[in-house]
């Protein structure tokens, strides 16, 4: 008798807050846009799960300002209709993955896995290098597509053979929170024939090389001369080819381009921006 | 009536595997703590953060938490019954499944089978296992309480039983999955859904598993260690009644500012709230008891475990509706608050608690004392200095990196890049490590005063034989 009734009292809030909601549409939505895993992406996925990925790393942006900021647009309740289960996390040991996709170019996420030091050098993240050295399983793949019912064709799953399992993990990444149209940043800058203000100013090239080790080397290389990205001291920026301005270098620093270059004006600053400008313009001269 | 059909083997079985599942979680807990700020400490494939953490929460929650729970438990209901359990070769059957299966969990996470379920993050065939467990104790538990010899029915067997009925809904509705080979599944819930009954689970896991067991415990031993009369009999019963009708409606708390909808979170921030007061019942409860005979505190070793225990439970049950709070989640979730928090329960109202109890018991059993009340005092003080130092650290630096994650500079754009927050973190990271050697120290006295008791008790048995 008293089992019967702590049961009642126990299963009230459940069936209020979480059977009954299961029940509406509210919690069933799917943006138009959002695709199916492919047979790659799926595997990156259950690689992403098996490694605990999510014990560091959210993937749900809050409404809020900064973080929208910082990350990009808020996370929609239609974005995640084929994760089973939802990979929110709860802590943001890293940072949150939420509008990783299409974000960094593949290079960068290869390099990265491999050594998260190189990019950012106080980083705490363990090295997935180890992931390239083992082969997907074409058959295993095939029958999780299967239980999660995503549509696949016979070719996809004989690629997969020639995959590894860190192939399959940047595809995953890059297809995170894709399904949302990427807004421009709320701290997008226009193009300005604005001169360098802090040209010749000696402790803004000594900051700017500093930013510039920190946020662009790793992709740029450190000399400049290119790596992931293109090279700044090619004949286009040197404007021997081109004729590129201080505002021009400033705005994509700030936006970042359609390549795949974050934008940094929500990490960086007026002054540091221009630091960096400073820094590129004096290495350059090196080569004039 | 012999002590025999008390069926002690079976109770010192689980709580002798509970303390070493203990052992283990506790050093990889240390290990990934250390991991935090000396990332080269990641040996992959089987032990990166990744893996590790899981092994760390599930080897606590799992091993220790509900093997001490299940003997505790059994003890307990033995006593409050004046009967010997229903089927005592059950038990002893439940004991070694319960080892097994422990077992296979921890080599299952060091593989990497996980469901991404926090707290639920065993496969398929190992839930199986584990609900095979749980049935087995409550057939015992129900059996045996059906046909006790004592009318009354003390609070204790209340919350016990709510907590094998609840346990039971929770984890079965949670980790419903399709089955894709032995080792993987997919959730039968997605996306917003999936979330919304992960978090029902995840709240009330801790609920039910850190809180009404554990409640029953401090119920039982508070009074049998101090000889004091429980305050209030009414009032144990009332907050019993408002806690369990409470709690299963506030699992949403740890979803807000997610695509989850508003009024879900809504419900259950303000019913978060409300389980302030049916917590501090217990607080309350407890203090008036002890508070016949302060004196206790000094004279009886034990009063001050489980006064220090439940004076946690009292502050986390206040932080926790804090935190549900919309304002303040904004600053301290995903951050470094939350382990802060979470350790708070765990280190001091859970293991200090169930420590005393152990404490309690052991001796009983073996109809003798406690091995060195003055190694039992270094225990409690070293776990007590271990555990704020551990949680204070977090605090702090949770409330640090959700600043610098808010900051902005004067142009509008973020003052500080994630990395700069992180970079913050590593000496309290550091501190932390330093603050769990500490309460591990602690917990080799608690152990190695259990290990002495249990031998003076073999060695008193042999002479009298």
């Amino acid at each position: 008798m008293f089992a019967v009734v702590a049961t009642v009292v126990i299963l009230v809030g459940t069936i209020v807050t979480m059977f009954y909601p299961m029940l509406t549409p509210g919690m069933h939505p799917k943006l138009e846009k959002l695709m199916p895993y492919t047979a790659l992406q799926l595997a990156g996925k259950d690689i992403y799960q098996r490694e605990g990925c999510n014990n560091c790393h959210t993937q749900t942006v809050r409404p809020l300002k900064t973080e929208v900021m910082r990350y990009g647009d808020y996370s929609k309740a239609g974005e995640f209709t084929y994760d089973r289960p939802f990979l929110w996390g709860s802590k943001r040991t890293g940072p949150d993955l939420a509008r990783i996709g299409g974000k960094y170019p593949d290079a960068w996420h290869y390099s990265h896995f491999e050594k998260p030091t190189k990019f950012i050098a106080e980083s705490n993240m363990p090295e997935y290098g180890w992931l390239k050295d083992s082969k997907l399983d074409p058959s295993d793949i095939e029958a999780h597509m299967k239980v999660n019912s995503f549509p696949y064709t016979k070719d996809d799953i004989s690629a997969l053979a020639s995959k590894t399992e860190l192939d399959a993990l940047v595809a995953y990444m890059q297809a995170i929170g894709t399904a949302v149209e990427k807004k421009p940043s709320l701290a997008t800058v226009a193009v300005t024939d604005e001169k360098n203000p802090l040209e010749g100013d000696k402790k803004a090239h000594e900051l700017g090389e500093q930013l510039y080790k920190q946020n662009c080397g790793a992709c740029h290389g450190d000399d400049g001369k290119g790596g992931i990205g293109p090279s700044l001291r090619d004949n286009i920026w040197l404007n021997k080819d081109g004729d590129i301005r201080d505002g021009q270098i400033y705005a994509i620093i700030a936006n970042g381009t359609a390549n795949g270059m974050p934008p940094f004006a929500t990490q960086l600053d007026k002054n540091k921006i221009w630091s960096i400008v400073s820094y590129i313009r004096h290495e350059q001269q090196k080569d004039k | 009536m012999s002590d025999y059909q008390y069926d002690h083997q079976t109770v010192k079985g689980f709580i002798v595997s509970s303390i070493f599942w203990g052992v283990v979680g506790i050093l990889v807990g240390l290990w990934i703590s250390i991991q935090m700020w000396k990332p080269e400490l990641n040996i992959p494939p089987y032990f990166t953060f990744g893996r590790l953490r899981v092994v760390h929460t599930n080897g606590l929650a799992f091993g220790l938490g509900i093997g001490a729970i299940f003997g505790i438990s059994y003890y307990i209901v033995m006593r409050l019954t004046k009967r010997p359990l229903l089927l005592p070769k059950l038990a002893r059957f439940h004991l070694y499944l319960f080892n097994a299966a422990i077992a296979l969990a921890a080599l299952s996470l060091f593989a990497g089978m996980n469901q991404s379920l926090e707290y639920a993050e065993l496969e398929w065939p190992l839930d199986i296992g584990v609900v095979i467990l749980w049935v087995i104790f409550a057939i015992n538990v129900f059996g045996t309480i059906i046909k006790r010899k004592e009318e009354q029915m003390y609070i204790s067997l209340w919350y016990i039983i709510a907590t094998v009925i609840a346990v039971a809904v929770l984890y079965i509705v949670n980790n419903l999955a399709i089955p894709a080979g032995l080792t993987k599944s997919y959730s039968l819930y997605a996306g917003v859904n999936s979330a919304n009954v992960q978090w029902w689970y995840g709240h009330n896991a801790v609920g039910f598993i850190f809180t009404t067991p554990i409640l029953a415990m401090f119920y039982y031993f508070l009074p049998k260690s101090t000889g004091l009369p429980i305050f209030s009999h009414r009032l144990s019963i009332i907050a019993f009644w408002s806690l369990v009708f409470a709690y299963l409606w506030t699992g949403a708390h740890h979803l807000v500012y997610t695509p989850l909808p508003d009024w879900i979170q809504t419900l259950a921030i303000v019913f978060t709230l409300f389980l302030i007061a049916p917590s501090w019942g217990s607080v309350v409860n407890g203090y008036y008891t002890v508070g016949a005979d302060w004196d206790k505190m000094r004279t009886n070793y034990l009063t001050k475990f489980f006064i220090m225990g439940i004076t946690f439970y009292g502050l986390q049950t206040v932080q926790g509706p804090t935190q549900a709070i919309r304002v303040v989640s904004q600053l301290i979730h995903y951050t470094d608050w939350v382990p802060g928090h979470v350790h708070m329960g765990t280190m001091g109202w859970v293991t200090m608690t169930t420590a005393a109890s152990i404490y309690y018991i052991i001796p009983k059993i073996y109809n003798t004392e406690i091995y060195s009340v003055k190694v039992a005092n270094t225990h409690f003080w070293l776990v007590l200095i271990g555990q704020l130092m551990f949680s204070i650290t977090m605090w702090i630096t949770g409330i640090q990196q959700g600043a610098l994650w808010k900051a902005t500079n004067p142009d509008g754009s973020l003052k500080y890049t994630f990395m700069e927050g992180l970079a913050k973190n590593y000496p309290f990271w550091q501190l932390r490590s330093v603050a769990g050697v500490i309460f591990t120290v602690g917990m080799l006295f608690f152990i190695y005063n259990i290990y002495m008791t249990i031998r003076k008790g073999k060695a008193l048995a042999t002479s009298q034989a």
